[in-house]
């Protein structure tokens, strides 16, 4: 017996790639028409490159103010939206039941990550494209190799993402958006962004240069305004906070 | 096929640190609809997402559609459909997106647009999730338990806080999907919508089952029934209680008013009033008093639900 209505069962997951690109692209228009993530993660970069390149705010050492900015700035948008947005906007969706909601429906838990990521590397070409054309406009003159530079950017949006899940995937949603906009702000300060490491003391900028966000924006900057190869030391710096960060994550993550 | 059960949970026990919130429940749900009827607090949103597979039973066993719902997920999850108690939705999306989301990840969705109408959501027009009124979010969630075409869905208090009608338009959704073949498992601590829409009710109290069976067959088991009726007073009960069935009891309550008590059905009411018949009586406001699902309840379990 074949029962016919409206309703009759005919269940069946959807095809892997439709789940995980309907997710990433729901993701993304979550994050886009967030007014709090568009001020973290095209906001306030803009502003800084716009302000900090016209005004003479801080000593960023010889050369265009630009070609010390824009990298570091790139390095602010990866944080921005791997780190601080994903990390508060995972954390309301498991505050919300959302992931819980999700986690009972077709979609395996791995395409559900998969799909995050993508949504997060589709916002961070929005943003470098958006970064790359006002830099162009205040004279920025970028060296090196884009493969580096692509590299650097990748290494670091997993080194957040893991950090940036784990805080979500732990604390309470309220923690979450406190923490990592505190984080933010503390590393947008100390990390080599706007603000060149060597006005540290010297005891602090080795312990600031094995930040993420400092292994960030230094690698970007060797490679971009010196034009030098692929800064691995940097490199390793990110990869191990990325091992670290999404181990921690994978393990201690709580869906509810 | 109907007799095929849809959950089969044997001797679950789920604690949370001391707390013990099923303790050794067991529950076999058949095709149909399946009311778990309980105080809050009586283990059933427990009990129902252990099947969902959001908990792991901490001793016991629960098959849904055969399979182990931890271990074999991922061949559950797209035949059933699951409305959480609240949330489950982005606060930023609107109720035609997420909606439109859940049907992208099934293979054969319902038409979204019909899915819409027949629940009223198109008024949500496009306000954020957050902004919705609780009968909107709740709407929301069933028709997105249902918007995959699943097997069976389970809903848990799929009316709280809802008003009349929404409250009736849920009633007759899941009635469709009865008849439509879908088996339902919802949980409710309102004893009328045990009564309209299951075929089989499980009374839950402290983590246990309590009772299980038809509501009428809940009703009829437990709890005595009973008849009045008015006539003139010093009418001879000893003639009426050797026509009535060996467990019936009559007394005449205040002069002229008698109550019969024992198995009320159809033939205890023609047995009286034929005896008055016999003997010349009109019983005026004769009356039937079954009880209900609440007073069942109330003998099980002993105290008031708690909404």
């Amino acid at each position: 017996m074949t029962a016919t209505g409206t309703y009759a069962p005919k269940p069946g997951a959807a095809p892997l790639p439709r789940m995980i690109g309907a997710q990433a692209a729901l993701e993304t228009r979550m994050l886009l028409r967030n007014g709090e993530q568009l001020l973290l993660t095209v906001i306030i970069p803009t502003l800084l490159l716009v302000l900090f390149s016209s005004v003479d705010i801080v000593d960023t050492g010889e050369g265009e103010a630009v070609d010390f900015l824009a990298p570091g700035v790139l390095a602010l948008a990866v944080m921005s939206t791997a780190f601080t947005g994903q990390a508060i906007a995972t954390g309301f969706e498991r505050r919300y039941g959302v992931l819980k909601r999700l986690a009972s429906s077709p979609l395996p838990r791995w395409a559900l990550m998969t799909a995050k990521t993508l949504s997060v590397l589709v916002t961070e070409v929005l943003q470098v494209v958006l970064l790359t054309v006002i830099a162009f406009a205040l004279g920025w003159s970028p060296h090196g190799s884009p493969l580096f530079v692509l590299l650097l950017l990748v290494l670091g949006t997993a080194a957040f993402s893991g950090l940036g899940l784990l805080m979500a995937g732990t604390l309470k949603a309220e923690a979450t958006l406190a923490a990592a906009n505190l984080v933010f702000l503390l590393l947008l300060v100390g990390g080599g962004v706007v603000v060149p490491l060597e006005k540290f003391p010297s005891g602090v900028q080795d312990v600031l240069a094995l930040l993420p966000i400092s292994a960030l924006s230094d690698g970007l900057r060797d490679v971009l305004r010196h034009g030098a190869g692929m800064p691995w030391g940097d490199a390793a710096v990110l990869a191990v906070w990325a091992v670290v960060g999404l181990a921690a994550a994978g393990k201690f993550f709580r869906w509810e | 096929m109907r007799n095929e059960p849809v959950v089969q949970v044997q001797a679950l026990v789920k604690r949370y640190g001391d707390k013990t919130a099923v303790d050794g429940l067991d529950l076999v749900a058949r095709a149909g609809v399946t009311a778990v009827l309980g105080p809050n607090g009586a283990g059933k949103t427990t009990t129902v997402e252990t099947c969902e597979g959001y908990r792991k039973p901490d001793s016991g066993t629960v098959r849904v559609l055969g399979l182990d719902p931890v271990r074999e997920s991922a061949a559950l999850r797209p035949r059933i459909g699951v409305m959480l108690q609240s949330g489950g939705v982005y606060s930023g999306a609107r109720a035609d997106e997420m909606l439109r989301h859940m049907a992208r990840l099934h293979a054969h969705p319902l038409d979204v647009d019909a899915l819409i109408e027949r629940l009223g959501l198109g008024s949500c027009g496009r306000t954020s999730y957050r902004r919705l009124s609780g009968g909107q979010q709740q709407r929301l969630a069933l028709a997105m338990a249902v918007v995959g075409r699943p097997e069976l869905v389970f809903l848990d208090e799929p009316t709280a806080g809802l008003d009349p009608q929404a409250r009736r338009a849920t009633w007759d959704l899941v009635r469709d999907l009865r008849d439509d073949g879908v088996s339902v498992i919802l949980t409710t601590h309102h004893m009328d919508e045990a009564e309209q829409l299951a075929d089989d009710v499980a009374i839950i109290d402290a983590g246990r089952v309590m009772a299980q069976g038809s509501p009428e067959e809940l009703c009829r088991g437990g709890a005595e029934n009973t008849l009045r009726f008015t006539g003139r007073p010093g009418l001879d009960l000893g003639s009426l209680l050797k026509a009535l069935p060996a467990d019936s009891s009559a007394a005449e309550l205040t002069p002229g008013s008698y109550r019969v008590t024992g198995k009320v059905d159809p033939q205890l009411l023609a047995t009286v009033t034929s005896w008055c018949a016999q003997h010349g009586v009109m019983p005026d406001r004769i009356s039937v008093e079954r009880h209900t699902l609440e007073d069942v309840f109330l003998e099980l379990t002993g105290k008031e639900l708690r909404s």
